[in-house]
């Protein structure tokens, strides 16, 4: 941590206070943590055995487990290619120079963004069959993600489209370029590059959101887990409820994680990229929008 | 059109649970949050570490996981809470990761000269930090800020599957009517969130447009 | 280097718990497959939906996911529980084996709706026959009866004997079924929460945040056996709960294909024998007397 803006570096009055400070904070810290872990014991939540049913390959949990991630990992992975795919369409198409295209689009982000995502899975899953089509809870979920982060996507695109730097576009213009190949050829490559770690951070997102399908009954990590409690708890009593829910968290938790940190290392291999370093950062246009910071909400 | 006429009531406090979920939340987060972001800056390494967990750990956890912690796992520990003060609890500790993020950034981005200067001028640190650090920083948060605040407001739909009967849960509620009817249902559902949100949306724009530092 | 460190630690953890094995899967392995006579010759007629079934050689059946002793997931994804056998029973004499089966969840709120639209063949899932259902499907048995009743805390601390001291109290079930569409209609007092799935009612009662639990008495009996210091069952079933197999409206001979197939199961013991291994379990007794088939 470089030079803190709000405090000179501290003297020894200050750094005896600080050491003070930390001592106490350390044990209330301690202190909180005693209490949590004894409350758990105090239950028998700490026992070996009951922590050991996430591995024991006999129960069938760390099978069933591995499964409803690879379910999670596969809705995830479709409604983020078709996201994307969609999210560049609509961004070019938010940009177009005629009203025609520019307007129905601009509607159809802000409508998107402005609901729930869980409404868009619900109306999809619940009220489409009113109208005869019948979506099973993959396709409904997988729908309602690519419909709710195309939207987000293309904000993003449109973000990175309109950062590069206008000399790029009027110089492929003045190489006699049509419209769309400038597009296709100059600006979305770049703004591609340059937005690449919002995108990746917004892979995070989408794999949260896949927990919604418990909701409508798919089979991704969150429903996987309570249907297992509920049949853990029928034959052996409510001994395991805690351990399957710490282990299905930790799971997301890890794989978020290791998204993360790839974005990260995306983020630094750019920078280290002359011509995008040359940029400074980038400010998403109109509020409300998903910055770098707060993408993962 | 009758159906959606004898289901009103149901939506109107529907639509009331939301705002009151999304207003008590909103509250905690901010309360939270902020303390949370004083943590992070602060040079008590502890405290520190304590805040840097917490946010990692609700930035990764899905929002649904920490409600079925709140409402199923807190027992565990022999803390009961039913449904409606569950769901506060659980969106609050959630979004005030966010909203620690986006203050912390805010405080951060403050140009490390405007400190220095009022060092240099004799102001202690309280008097640094009300005068001329926090107005600075105040600018820079808002727009992210209001963005995890709108998200927030839409994350409370979550509820409806914990047994809150807020806006969302209503569509499942109300299946077995015919198309019209649940068509209408949908669209009072839409209205109602954007009766929240978009109001947000239109009041961080102008807010952001009046406090823009011109260079 | 950080990283190699916690992978470290985190194998380390993992073999030595993976050393340690668990109740659950110690049971495992000493159970046994109750099995089932797939009848071997099937000749039907020609355009019945018996001979389709019996010619794809799958059925698809939907069932609960989470009701113990009835219709509940294990862990390697196929359901368990008195209904599934009876939909094993039908798929035998059908020709078709256990394994061939495919199930489908059907929750309380879109059984009708999966037999309209030919997601499922059959539905068996504690699914109560009655009158206002009868308009969308058609029904087959009933192959069980059933109760409504009450679940509360061990110890009755609130004295509900029965519905009309729900008033004024926290019930609890599940969205979509009969039990809730009574207690709604008929004792409007009572203050209902509903979930979608009934492990959250039990939870609830657990927690405190609901003083009752309510729907057909066996499946009751089966959220009791999962924590039987804290539930208990008030013990006065108050309405007759037929429990049916639904299948597709006006479907007469695949109807009476299954009540013929009903009846000879309730004759030669394999329906005793269903119970037993699976229901009878939680109650503790024999099978009571099967039902007298339904044929409207």
């Amino acid at each position: 941590m470089s030079a803190p803006v709000l405090f000179d570096l501290p003297g020894p009055k200050a750094k005896a206070r600080i050491r003070i400070g930390t001592v106490i904070g350390a044990l209330v810290v301690l202190g909180l943590l005693a209490i949590v872990l004894l409350r758990l014991n105090g239950n028998g939540q700490l026992n070996p055995n009951r922590w050991a049913i996430l591995f024991d390959p006999n129960s069938g949990v760390p099978q069933a487990l591995g499964q409803a991630l690879v379910r999670t990992l596969q809705v995830a992975i479709v409604a983020m290619v078709a996201a994307t795919v969609l999210g560049v369409l609509l961004a070019v198409g938010r940009l177009s120079e005629h009203r025609w295209v520019r307007i129905p689009v601009t509607t159809l982000i802000e409508f998107f963004r402005a609901i729930p995502l869980l409404v868009v899975i619900f109306a999809l899953y619940f009220v489409l069959p009113a109208f005869g089509a019948d979506l099973s809870a993959f396709a409904a979920l997988a729908l309602g993600l690519t419909l709710y982060n195309m939207a987000v996507l293309a904000e993003i695109f449109r973000a990175g489209i309109l950062s590069v730097d206008k000399g790029q576009r009027e110089a492929a213009l003045a190489l006699g370029m049509r419209k769309t190949q400038v597009m296709v050829l100059v600006l979305l490559p770049q703004a591609t590059r340059r937005m690449l770690p919002v995108l990746i951070a917004q892979i995070v997102v989408l794999l949260k959101d896949t927990s919604l399908g418990f909701i409508i009954g798919y089979f991704e990590l969150l429903r996987q887990a309570r249907s297992l409690v509920e049949f853990l708890n029928f034959n052996f009593g409510n001994i395991y409820t805690l351990q399957i829910y710490v282990g299905a968290g930790l799971m997301y938790i890890l794989i978020n994680v290791l998204i993360s940190q790839i974005a990260k290392f995306v983020e630094k291999r750019t920078r280290s990229n002359a011509t995008t370093a040359a940029v400074g950062a980038i400010d998403l246009p109109n509020a409300p929008v998903t910055t770098g910071l707060n993408s993962g909400l | 059109m009758q159906f959606f006429i004898d289901n009103f009531d149901t939506l109107l406090s529907a639509f009331l649970t939301t705002l009151s979920l999304s207003l008590l939340a909103g509250v905690m987060a901010l309360v939270l949050g902020t303390v949370l972001a004083a943590m992070r800056v602060s040079p008590i390494p502890p405290l520190r570490a304590l805040a840097t967990f917490y946010v990692e750990l609700f930035r990764n956890t899905p929002l649904t996981v920490v409600f079925f912690f709140v409402i199923f796992g807190l027992p565990q520990i022999d803390t009961v809470v039913s449904f409606f003060p569950g769901a506060v609890i659980a969106v609050g500790a959630y979004t005030s990761a966010f909203v620690a993020e986006a203050i912390r950034s805010g405080i951060n981005s403050v140009n490390p000269g405007q400190a220095e200067a009022s060092r240099a001028l004799g102001l202690t640190f309280g008097q640094s930090l009300r005068e001329i650090v926090l107005p600075q920083a105040f600018r820079t948060v808002i727009p992210p800020l209001g963005s995890v605040f709108i998200a927030m407001v839409k994350n409370t739909s979550i509820a409806a599957g914990f047994s809150v009967t807020e806006l969302s849960s209503t569509l499942p509620r109300l299946v077995n009517a015919d198309a019209g009817a649940l068509l209408l249902v949908l669209l009072g559902v839409v209205v109602g969130y954007m009766i929240i949100t978009l109001p947000m949306a239109f009041a961080v724009n102008r807010l952001e447009r009046r406090v823009a530092i011109l260079r | 280097m950080r990283l190699t460190r916690y992978a470290a630690a985190a194998a380390a953890l993992g073999v030595v718990l993976a050393g340690c094995s668990s109740e659950a899967g110690n049971q495992n392995e000493d159970a046994a497959d109750a099995t089932v006579e797939v009848e071997q010759n099937v000749d039907f007629e020609a355009g019945t939906t018996m001979a389709a079934l019996a010619d794809a050689g799958t059925i698809t059946i939907g069932t609960k996911y989470d009701q113990p002793g009835f219709g509940l997931l294990n862990p390697n994804g196929t359901p368990e529980g008195f209904d599934v056998e009876i939909g094993k029973l039908i798929a035998a004499q059908l020709g078709i084996a256990p394994e061939d089966i495919e199930f489908v969840e059907t929750v309380s709120a879109n059984r009708e709706s999966f037999i309209q639209n030919g997601q499922v063949d059959i539905v068996v899932a504690t699914y109560t026959i009655n009158d206002a259902r009868k308009e969308l499907v058609d029904f087959a048995g009933p192959y069980y009866e059933a109760g409504q009743d009450i679940m509360v805390a061990a110890g009755n601390p609130l004295g509900i004997e029965g519905p009309d001291d729900l008033a004024g109290n926290n019930v609890c079930s599940v969205e979509g079924s009969t039990p809730a569409e009574n207690i709604r209609t008929n004792y409007p007092e009572a203050q209902l929460t509903l979930f979608d799935v009934y492990s959250k009612c039990a939870d609830a009662l657990t927690n405190g945040q609901v003083d009752a639990v309510t729907t057909d008495n066996v499946i009751l009996t089966g959220l009791v056996a999962g924590n039987p210091d804290g539930f208990e069952l008030v013990g006065n079933p108050f309405t007759e709960e037929p429990y049916g197999i639904g299948l597709m409206l006006g479907d007469t001979e695949f109807r009476n294909f299954i009540n013929d197939t009903l009846e000879a199961s309730f004759e030669d013991g394999s329906w005793a024998a269903a119970w037993d291994s699976t229901a009878g379990q939680i109650t503790g007794e024999d099978a009571p007397e099967p039902p007298s088939i339904d044929r409207y």
